[in-house]
C-alpha cells in the first residue's frame, strides 16, 4: 500500500494550483466557491466565461484521449485536478454534463461525425448540455420512460414527444441528450433510443421548478414533436438503455476527492461557527462534530480504495457500491448538524423574501442528495442484490 | 498512490484465512473459551512455529520477519473473523509494540526474540478508573536500592493471568496525568505479583487483575527515561488501538456474512427471508459499515507503519487510530446486533455463533475506549487546538 502520489503527479498538482491562482481572480474573483449544488443559479454569465478560460488553459476534457482534443490525463491526475480545483474555490462547472457525460458517451458509442460535430464545442466551453432522463413516471424506475421518438419518413428526422423532469441547467443549455422510446410497443429497457437534441427549437419548452430552497436549479422540459436529425441518434434504435447505462461507468470516482474538498469547506464553516458561538463546548455537539469528521475522513480513504483498485473488469467494487449511499447520508447529516450548531440563529434569514445563508442552503439542499441519482432506498436494493447476492425485487 | 494490498499482502491474508477456517472453528473456539487459560496451547504452538505470526512485524535483527503493520492488520482481521482465542493481541500488539517503541537495545535484544518465538507477554497500565489515557495509570513506584518498588493494582489486563512477560506502567507518588509515568519490563513470575483471572462476558478474550504489593523491580527493567514514559505509552496505546480495529473489522464482516447466509436459507411465507426488502436494507446498511470500517482500518494500518518507521505521515497516528476505533466500535456493535435481530429466535440461542460476535463486539468496543471516548479525543483536536494525547474530560 502506498498513500502518496508520485513526483510526476505532484508536479502536475503544482501546475494546476499555479494556473488556478493566476487565473481564478480579477473578474472571476466573485465566482470563487459559488455555483455548486444549491447555488447553480448564481453568476451564470461569469461562470460561462470561466468555462472558456478553462479551455484556454487546456483544462477542459483533461481525461479525454488526445485524439479527441483531451489531455489523456491519468485517473490520478484527474483526481488531482478536481481536488486542486475545489481547494482553490473553483466555481460549479457549467460544462460538467457535456464534459463528463456527453463527451465520454460519444467517444465510446458515437459516430465519427457526431464526435466532430459535438466534441469541439464542449472542449471550448461554449456548448452546454443537459440530461433528459427522468420523467414524472420514470424516477427510480428509469426504464419506464414514456417519451416517444418517431422517425418521420417525409422529413427524414426523428420527432420526440413527451416530458422530462429534474433537468438541471436546461434553460442554459444548447443541447440535451434524451432517452426516448423508439418502439412504441416496447416496455422497460428494451426499445429505447439515445438522442442528441438542439434545445433552441419550437418543439421544446423549458419550465423552471421552484424548489424548497426557493431557487430553481431544476426544470421540466416538454417535447412536442421536437426534431432530431437522423444522424443524431447514438447507437441504433433499441440501444438507448445500453448507451445510457454506459454513462454510469464513466464516473470512476475521479470527482469524489474534489467533491469531498467542497464538503470539507462546508464542514470547516460549521467548525468556525461552533467555535465562535460556543456550541463547541456542548458535549453532544462535540460528539456529532467529531462523528462528521470521522465520516468525512473515511469517505476519503474509501475513495482512495476506489481509485486504486479493482474494477479491472469494469464492475463496481464493494467500496464503490456503497459510495452514493454513504456520501449522501453523511452530507444530509451535516446539514442538520449545521442547524443545531447555529441554534436559534438557524431560523434567521439573510433577508426577505427568502435569502438563505450558506448553511441554511446546505440544510435544505442536502434533502435532495439522498434522492437524486438513485435514492437511498434504491442504493440499498443495489447493494443487497449485487454485492450481497440477495434475491432481486419482483418487477411488474 | 496505490491504496490496496500488494500481492504478497493478499497472500498473507488468504493464508491466515485458510489456516483459521480450519483451526479456529466454532467447536475449537467454544472449547478454548471455557478454560481459565482461554486458549488452546497446541494451536498457539502451531501459530508460532508454523505460521510465525508473533514474529511478523518484529525486525529481522530481533528474530522477526520484518514485515509491516499492514500485514499484521491483514492477519488480525482474520483472527477477528474467526474469533481466535489466543494470547496474540496481548503478546504482539501490546508487549512487542511496547518493546519496539520504548525498549532499549538490551531489552529488545533480550525479549523480542523470545516473543517472536512464542513466549507470551502483555501490557498492564489501567487501574480501576475506567479511563484509557494517562490518568488510568495509578500503580505507584518508589526508588529503592538497585531499582524500584511498585505497589497497586491493574485491571482489564489482556491475558494478564497467563502472560510470561509483563510490561508495566507506573507513576511517581504525587504525580498526575501525563507526568511521572515510567515503563518497566519484567518476568511475570517476579515475586510479589498476584494475578487473577477476571471471568468476562466475552469469553473469547481474557482479562486479568494484577495486584502488586511492594514488588522489587531492578534498574535494568526500566524502559526509556524514568518519569518520562507517557509519550511512548501513548504511542503504544495508539498502535494497539489500530490493531483492535482490525479484529473489529473481521468480526463485523463475519457478522454480516453469516447473517446473509442464514437469510438465504430461512423460508417464511413461502420465500427466503433474504427476498424481503426490510431485511435486505438492513443487510445493505451492515455492508456500508463493513466497507467504511475497512477503509478506516487499512488507512490506520498504513499510518501505523509510517509511525513505526519514521515516515512523513506518522504524526497522524493518534487521529487515524481514533477515527478507526470510533467508527469500527459502533460498526461492529451495529452489525452484531442486527445479526441477532435478523437471525430471529435462533440468534438468541447459544447454539448459533452470532451471539459470540455480539459479545466480542462489546468487549472490543470498550477496550481502549469506545466510540464516544475517541470522538471526544477527536473533538479536542478539532475544536480546542489540543495536542494529541492530552488527558480528556469525558468518561467512557
Amino acid at each position: 500500500m502506498k498513500l502518496s502520489f508520485n513526483a510526476e503527479d505532484e508536479q502536475f498538482r503544482a501546475e494546476v494550483a499555479d494556473w488556478l491562482v493566476a487565473n481564478l481572480c480579477g473578474d472571476f474573483e466573485c465566482i470563487r466557491y459559488r455555483g455548486g449544488p444549491g447555488d447553480e443559479h448564481s453568476f451564470v454569465e461569469q461562470r460561462k466565461n470561466w468555462e472558456r478560460k478553462l479551455h484556454e488553459g487546456g483544462w477542459t476534457g483533461i481525461g479525454w484521449p488526445g485524439e479527441y482534443g483531451g489531455r489523456g490525463a491519468s485517473i490520478e491526475q484527474q483526481v488531482i485536478f478536481n481536488e486542486e480545483y475545489a481547494r482553490a474555490g473553483g466555481p460549479g462547472r457549467m460544462g460538467h454534463i457535456g464534459e463528463t457525460l456527453t463527451g465520454p458517451t460519444l467517444i465510446a458509442f458515437g459516430t465519427q461525425q457526431q464526435r466532430e460535430r459535438y466534441l469541439p464545442g464542449i472542449l471550448r466551453g461554449e456548448d452546454l448540455w443537459c440530461q433528459g432522463y427522468s420523467e414524472p413516471g420514470a424516477g427510480s424506475d428509469l426504464a419506464n420512460v414514456k417519451t416517444k421518438a418517431r422517425f418521420d419518413e417525409n422529413s427524414g428526422q426523428w420527432l420526440i414527444s413527451g416530458q422530462k423532469v429534474w433537468t438541471s441547467l436546461a434553460h442554459e443549455s444548447r443541447y440535451c441528450f434524451v432517452i426516448a422510446r423508439t418502439d412504441p410497443a416496447s416496455v422497460g429497457h428494451k426499445g429505447l433510443g439515445f438522442f442528441l437534441l438542439t434545445m433552441d427549437q419550437p418543439g421544446i419548452e423549458v419550465r423552471p421548478i421552484e424548489q424548497i430552497t426557493g431557487t430553481s436549479e431544476f426544470n421540466e422540459v416538454f417535447f412536442d414533436e421536437a426534431v432530431c436529425g437522423a444522424d443524431d441518434i447514438v447507437g441504433e434504435p433499441g440501444d438507448g438503455w445500453k448507451v445510457a447505462m454506459g454513462l454510469l461507468g464513466f464516473e470512476r470516482g475521479v470527482s469524489t476527492l474534489g467533491q469531498q474538498m467542497l464538503f470539507q469547506n462546508e464542514f470547516d464553516e460549521v467548525l468556525r461557527v461552533a467555535r465562535e458561538n460556543g456550541a463547541a463546548a456542548d458535549p453532544a455537539i462535540r460528539q456529532r462534530i467529531a462523528d462528521a469528521h470521522v465520516g468525512l475522513r473515511i469517505m476519503r480513504f474509501n475513495s482512495m480504495r476506489m481509485l486504486s483498485g479493482g474494477g479491472d473488469d469494469g464492475s463496481l467494487s464493494r467500496e464503490a457500491m456503497i459510495y452514493k449511499l454513504y456520501w449522501a447520508t453523511w452530507h444530509r447529516n451535516l446539514g442538520k448538524l449545521a442547524m443545531d450548531v447555529l441554534g436559534p440563529e438557524s431560523e434567521i434569514l439573510d433577508g426577505a423574501p427568502y435569502a438563505l445563508n450558506r448553511l441554511q442552503s446546505l440544510y435544505l439542499f442536502t434533502r435532495a442528495d439522498t434522492i437524486y441519482g438513485g435514492t437511498n432506498q434504491i442504493q440499498r436494493n443495489i447493494i443487497a442484490e449485487r454485492a450481497l447476492g440477495m434475491p432481486r425485487e419482483p418487477r411488474g | 498512490m496505490d491504496f490496496r494490498f500488494t500481492q504478497e499482502q493478499d497472500m498473507i491474508r488468504s493464508t491466515a484465512q485458510a489456516f483459521l477456517a480450519e483451526t479456529s472453528t466454532s467447536t475449537a473456539v467454544r472449547s478454548a473459551m471455557v478454560t481459565e487459560q482461554g486458549y488452546d496451547p497446541e494451536l498457539w504452538q502451531r501459530i508460532c512455529n508454523e505460521m510465525y505470526w508473533p514474529a511478523m512485524h518484529i525486525p529481522e535483527a530481533y528474530g522477526g520477519l520484518g514485515l509491516g503493520y499492514v500485514e499484521l492488520v491483514a492477519t488480525l482481521e482474520q483472527m477477528g473473523r474467526y474469533l481466535l482465542c489466543a494470547p496474540f493481541f496481548s503478546t504482539v500488539c501490546l508487549a512487542a509494540n511496547a518493546l519496539l517503541v520504548a525498549g532499549n537495545a538490551e531489552q529488545k535484544a533480550h525479549y523480542l526474540p523470545q516473543l517472536a518465538a512464542g513466549t507470551t507477554a502483555t501490557l498492564a497500565y489501567t487501574g480501576s478508573s475506567g479511563r484509557w489515557d494517562a490518568s488510568a495509570v495509578d500503580v505507584v513506584y518508589a526508588a529503592a536500592e538497585g531499582g524500584y518498588r511498585l505497589s497497586g493494582s491493574y485491571r482489564y489486563v489482556p491475558d494478564g493471568h497467563t502472560a510470561e512477560v509483563l510490561v508495566l506502567a507506573a507513576r511517581e507518588p504525587g504525580s498526575a496525568n501525563e507526568s511521572g509515568i515510567s515503563l518497566f519490563v519484567i518476568a511475570a513470575d517476579t515475586a510479589g505479583i498476584r494475578r487473577r483471572w477476571l471471568p468476562t462476558m466475552d469469553q473469547t478474550r481474557r482479562q486479568a487483575e494484577l495486584v502488586l504489593d511492594d514488588v522489587f523491580i531492578p534498574l535494568e527493567a526500566l524502559m526509556g527515561v524514568e518519569a518520562e514514559g507517557w509519550p511512548a505509552l501513548a504511542k503504544i496505546i495508539d498502535l494497539a488501538t489500530v490493531a483492535i480495529t482490525a479484529d473489529q473489522l473481521g468480526g463485523a464482516q463475519q457478522a454480516l456474512d453469516s447473517t446473509v447466509d442464514y437469510l438465504q436459507e430461512r423460508v417464511q411465507f413461502g420465500r427466503v427471508i433474504a427476498s424481503y426488502q426490510a431485511v435486505k436494507h438492513k443487510a445493505a446498511d451492515m455492508m456500508v459499515k463493513v466497507e467504511a470500517s475497512r477503509s478506516a482500518v487499512y488507512y490506520a494500518a498504513c499510518i501505523a507503519d509510517e509511525s513505526l518507521l519514521g515516515g512523513p505521515l506518522g504524526g497522524e497516528l493518534t487521529e487515524a487510530a481514533s477515527i478507526a476505533k470510533a467508527y469500527c466500535s459502533d460498526a461492529y456493535f451495529f452489525n452484531a446486533g442486527c445479526g441477532i435481530q435478523l437471525h430471529g429466535g435462533v440468534g438468541f440461542t447459544a447454539e448459533y455463533d452470532i451471539q459470540l460476535y455480539f459479545k466480542r463486539a462489546r468487549s472490543t468496543e470498550t477496550f481502549l475506549g469506545n466510540g464516544a471516548w475517541h470522538r471526544e479525543r477527536l473533538a479536542r483536536l478539532l475544536l480546542d487546538g489540543a495536542a494529541p494525547g492530552q488527558s480528556q474530560e469525558v468518561s467512557a
